[in-house]
């Protein structure tokens, strides 16, 4: 029970959210954010008691541990923040806080069973628990056609791709005879290696779906256009750490699946780097641009994974790719929810061009959506630039010399995009005349919380990257 | 006998400043540029107390700090400084108040985060300077760019964004490389069994021979470093940056780009390049020589035929520099000592040319030569403290630039007499470009009615530039003052470059006697600057 606490208070709160939606007066959903809030941060709370008792649960179909604990941590905040942040946006679009924040609350305890599982079948609940939520969560705004287009894009490739993940399992469970991932080891005839080397590639097809790698990543930017920009924050953070948790989990525990998936990650490191770079350079709207920018950044950690792949010790790979989380997570998030606040009624205003002279007329907004997009860069004193260097660490000490050059190229790539918003908000005047946004309390709050966890993660690392260390070493 | 917080002060002041700037109310200009101007010239002060306490006997640094700082991997904030860096940290002290002097009315737009990002500017410079840390050094290397990014494209003139954007870029690409470089450093000494980013840890590691670099790896890691030095300086085929990013720069922007900003790739050159990857350097060093040469020559024919009176300023640079970089890679101790002298020489000199040439942008609003004309008879004081700095520039003896020129040009020549012939034209070519151009804007009738009724130079700017040509001729004619306190870090350069595999094969050829004496000095300099340190710390 206590081991999967987090999932407990995050089911229990979403349910108790659906039961009052009826009830509490429309005028009133706002409190129902806020009791949402409560519930993700009890969540928040209890990932103390997975911590505190470790260990296998449920006959070993969960496992609680350090990994389990810190995933938990990125996930859950990332809700709460997305929560926080999207309370005035849900006002703003006149649309209805109860169900969204019940969701996303569903949608979080999706991903905290990803986080936690230990069982293949497990993980897919998790998974399809948390994309669920999501489709509904990305067809939000129904009156919107680019809303419903993002849904339905979302749900047919999504479901594409949980397939394979579910026929990837099977076809494991039919070369080794269990699901559990410490037991999957393969039968003692040859057919068997093949099998679960199929079924190991059609795994990995359907976490790098989920992740936005390419040659996986034509849904991403549609749906993230498309998507409520508040639940676009949610779905770049959230479901890609439970995702990379998971491919983690399975890369450390399975026998074998390293070196079947060490190619496999090489490459789609290196497409999913160029692909989202190039393709951001010629956006003319932020939104999109930064949903180009978080393909590239999921090759980023996949630059990690493959140096975790290809060390026998994976710590210093793992451990990187968590901290990159952390430090993604908060900007991606910061960012997103800028784009949502300034992007006015109906999201109009969310072209590159829409932000110039930011830099006069908000000067707060600009100053935080320059320390995200800096740290998106990866300038040093930020999170970002730590993020990179531990992945540059790991890389070269597995010695992928030319995965690290890359991932360097495409640092310099990304330099010229990020820049050029910000060339826009400081050095440009604007054309047509947008109104200044009065930032509310909530958002602030979140930007606040996002800008001094990027500084302070930049400066001081060392506590996080202890942790990371630590849940990387109890992953199997 | 030390502050053993000194160089955390240096550092970090600026940022307190500009910390406090942000404070203060938008709108109040006046106490806005006092409180930045008061902040600065402080800053310079306490750099003034460097020199108490710095023993020019010592190779090794000095005002030592070393504290923990990221735990995994080992990261230290380990400061300090010795010959090489000392006067680049003074030059830095000293030019940002007075580029906040020449901007004292030239800028009226948002006045504040001007004086934010010159102030930000001097802490990474200063801190790229002092640190002792490749982690930390990289970090300054690239916290610098931002507040430059800002001044070249906020505050610059028509084509400014391009030429911020390209600034950053190019600058990024290097250190991005660079930054690969130092991380392949560390798994070396991680696999050696002590992982560390402390330079002079590794430069003993190295100097030891615990590690030893194939010869191939050691030409990458050689590559990646001087690739981002290069493009900072800039050396020859990388230079394409410069012009624009000086010409579209705001005068202030421009004086700190030239006076200190390029001297971090020099710099990093002996810092790193020459120490740590001798074989690899010796290797090179024609080929660098040869590209040193073509810029010192090309950037000067090039600077001849500008019509813009900044971007021939800008050009100068380039072949200035060109002679830096030749002094370095000569390997003599003169001519490092020169190429050092030479850094400061051209901080100081075409610091005070930008200076000049902003104020006649401030009067003119332009910097096209052919709008001037016959400026002497209308603003008589500008034109004879501008024609000295262009006299400095040229290497006029008694003047700061001559000095550096002759040490690397000497230096040089005990090496090799055909580099130090070819770079010489540089020296001649200067003169033409500088006085040419100084003809025709000073010299002759007034041609442009406008120009006629120029107000001269006002207090202020007299302040400024009577200060630049104190300090050239100070350090023309004083010039032992600096040299004296360069030549135990350039001496020791050269030392670091020594391994024992190469000791040994020099020691066959030149006979044994020689090679005791060479491992002798080896051990005996790094331990100097160990045991300084150690002190220090405490």
């Amino acid at each position: 029970m206590y081991r999967v606490a987090p999932e407990l208070v995050l089911c229990g709160f979403g349910m108790l959210v659906m039961l009052l939606a009826p009830v509490v007066p429309k005028a009133r959903h706002g409190a129902l954010a806020f009791i949402s809030l409560l519930g993700a941060g009890l969540a928040l709370g209890a990932t103390r008691f997975v911590a505190l008792y470790p260990g296998a649960a449920y006959s070993g179909l969960v496992r609680a541990d350090a990994f389990s604990v810190f995933v938990h941590l990125i996930v859950i905040g990332a809700a709460f923040l997305a929560i926080l942040g999207s309370v005035n946006y849900l006002k703003r679009e006149n649309l209805d806080a109860g169900e969204f924040c019940a969701l996303i609350l569903f949608a979080t305890a999706g991903m905290g069973v990803m986080a936690g599982a230990h069982e293949l079948l497990t993980a897919f609940v998790g998974l399809e628990m948390s994309s669920i939520a999501s489709y509904v969560l990305a067809s939000y705004r129904r009156d919107e056609p680019r809303s419903n287009e993002a849904a339905m894009k979302y749900f047919l490739l999504g479901s594409f791709a949980t397939a394979f993940f579910l026929y990837g399992i099977a076809l494991s469970f039919g070369a080794t005879g269990s699901t559990h991932l410490d037991l999957m080891t393969p039968l003692a005839n040859d057919s068997s290696h093949t099998l679960l080397k199929i079924g190991l590639g059609l795994i990995f097809i359907g976490l790098a779906f989920k992740v936005a790698a390419a040659p996986f990543q034509m849904w991403t930017p549609d749906v993230y256009e498309g998507a409520p920009a508040p639940v676009t924050a949610l779905l770049s953070t959230g479901p890609k750490a439970a995702a990379f948790a998971l491919a983690m989990r399975i890369l450390a525990s399975i026998d074998g699946a390293a070196p079947v998936w060490f190619w496999a990650l090489w490459v789609a490191a290196a497409l999913s780097m160029f692909a989202g770079n190039l393709s951001a350079m010629v956006q003319t709207s932020l939104k999109r641009m930064l949903a180009y920018s978080s393909i590239a950044h999921a090759g980023y950690i996949l630059v990690a994974l493959t140096a975790a792949a290809a060390s026998d010790h994976m710590e210093a790979g793992i451990a990187a790719a968590l901290f990159y989380l952390v430090s993604y997570a908060l900007v991606k998030l910061g960012a997103f929810l800028i784009v949502a606040h300034l992007g006015g009624e109906g999201e109009r205003h969310v072209n590159i061009e829409d932000f110039t002279g930011l830099g006069r007329r908000q000067p707060a907004m600009a100053a935080c959506l320059s320390v995200f997009l800096l740290s998106l860069l990866g300038l040093p004193v930020t999170a970002g630039f730590l993020g990179k260097f531990y992945i540059f660490n790991a890389a070269l000490e597995s010695n992928l010399v030319w995965l690290a050059i890359l991932l360097a190229l495409n640092s310099v790539i990304g330099a010229y995009y990020y820049l050029r918003v910000i060339v826009a908000m400081y050095m440009r005047e604007p054309e047509i005349e947008i109104a200044a946004q009065p930032v509310p309390w909530t958002l602030a709050l979140v930007l606040w919380i996002a800008v001094a966890g990027t500084i302070y993660a930049g400066l001081f690392p060392a506590r996080i990257i202890g942790y990371a260390t630590r849940a990387a070493l109890n992953i199997r | 006998m030390q502050q053993p917080y000194l160089l955390t002060i240096l550092t970090f002041l600026p940022v307190a400043g500009a910390l406090a700037l942000l404070l203060a109310p938008d709108d109040d200009h006046v106490l806005i540029r006092r409180l930045a101007l008061i902040t600065a010239t402080a800053e310079f002060a306490i750099s003034l107390l460097l020199f108490r306490g710095f023993n020019s006997q010592l190779a090794g640094y000095q005002w030592e700090e070393l504290h923990n700082w990221i735990p995994q991997p080992p990261i230290h904030y380990h400061l300090g400084v010795d010959g090489l860096s000392l006067f680049l940290v003074l030059l830095t002290t000293l030019l940002t108040p007075i580029s906040m002097l020449a901007s004292w009315k030239s800028i009226n737009e948002r006045v504040k985060g001007f004086f934010i990002c010159l102030l930000v500017l001097e802490t990474g410079v200063i801190g790229v300077f002092v640190s002792l840390d490749m982690f930390l050094f990289f970090l300054f290397w690239e916290v610098m760019l931002i507040p430059m990014y800002f001044l070249i494209g906020i505050w610059g003139h028509e084509r400014r964004i391009y030429a911020a954007l390209k600034f950053v870029l190019y600058t990024m690409f290097g250190s991005i490389l660079m930054l690969v470089a130092m991380l392949w450093l560390y798994r070396l000494t991680a696999v050696a069994g002590t992982p560390t980013f402390d330079i002079p840890q590794i430069q003993s590691m190295l100097s030891s021979g615990t590690i030893t670099l194939p010869a191939v790896t050691e030409m990458l890691l050689f590559g990646a470093f001087f690739l981002a030095f290069a493009i900072k300086v800039p050396l020859f085929p990388l230079h394409t940056w410069l012009p624009d990013a000086h010409t579209e720069a705001p005068t202030a922007g421009s004086v700190m780009l030239a006076g200190v900003l390029l001297k971090m790739g020099t710099y990093g050159m002996l810092r790193f390049c020459l120490p740590l990857f001798p074989e690899a350097a010796h290797k090179f060093a024609p080929a660098i020589a040869v590209l040193a040469i073509i810029g010192i020559i090309y950037g000067a024919l090039v600077a001849m035929v500008q019509v813009d009176l900044k971007r021939l300023v800008a050009y100068s640079s380039v072949s200035h520099l060109g002679f830096v970089v030749l002094g370095i890679f000569a390997f003599h101790v003169i001519s490092i000592q020169g190429a050092v002298f030479q850094m400061l020489a051209h901080g100081i000199s075409t610091g005070a040319l930008f200076l000049g040439v902003g104020m006649l942008y401030d009067r003119r609003h332009t910097h096209l030569i052919k709008e001037y004309g016959g400026l002497a008879t209308p603003m008589p004081v500008l034109a004879g403290l501008y024609l000295f700095s262009c006299f400095a520039s040229a290497g006029l003896p008694m003047l700061n630039g001559f000095v550096g020129e002759f040490l690397i040009l000497a230096g040089t020549f005990q090496r090799h007499a055909d580099w130090s012939a070819w770079a010489a034209l540089g020296v001649i070519f200067s003169a033409v470009y500088l006085l040419w151009s100084y003809q025709r804007v000073f010299f002759g009738a007034v041609t442009k009615d406008k120009n006629a009724s120029l107000p001269d130079a006002d207090l202020r700017e007299r302040g400024i530039l009577f200060l630049m040509a104190a300090i050239i001729l100070w350090m023309g004619m004083g010039s032992p003052f600096f040299t004296r306190r360069i030549e135990a870090s350039a001496q020791n350069v050269l030392q670091l470059m020594q391994r024992p595999q190469a000791a040994y094969d020099a020691g066959v050829i030149r006979g044994g006697a020689e090679m005791n004496s060479m491992n002798l000095n080896r051990f005996a300099m790094p331990a100097n600057g160990n045991n300084a340190g150690t002190v220090n710390s405490k």
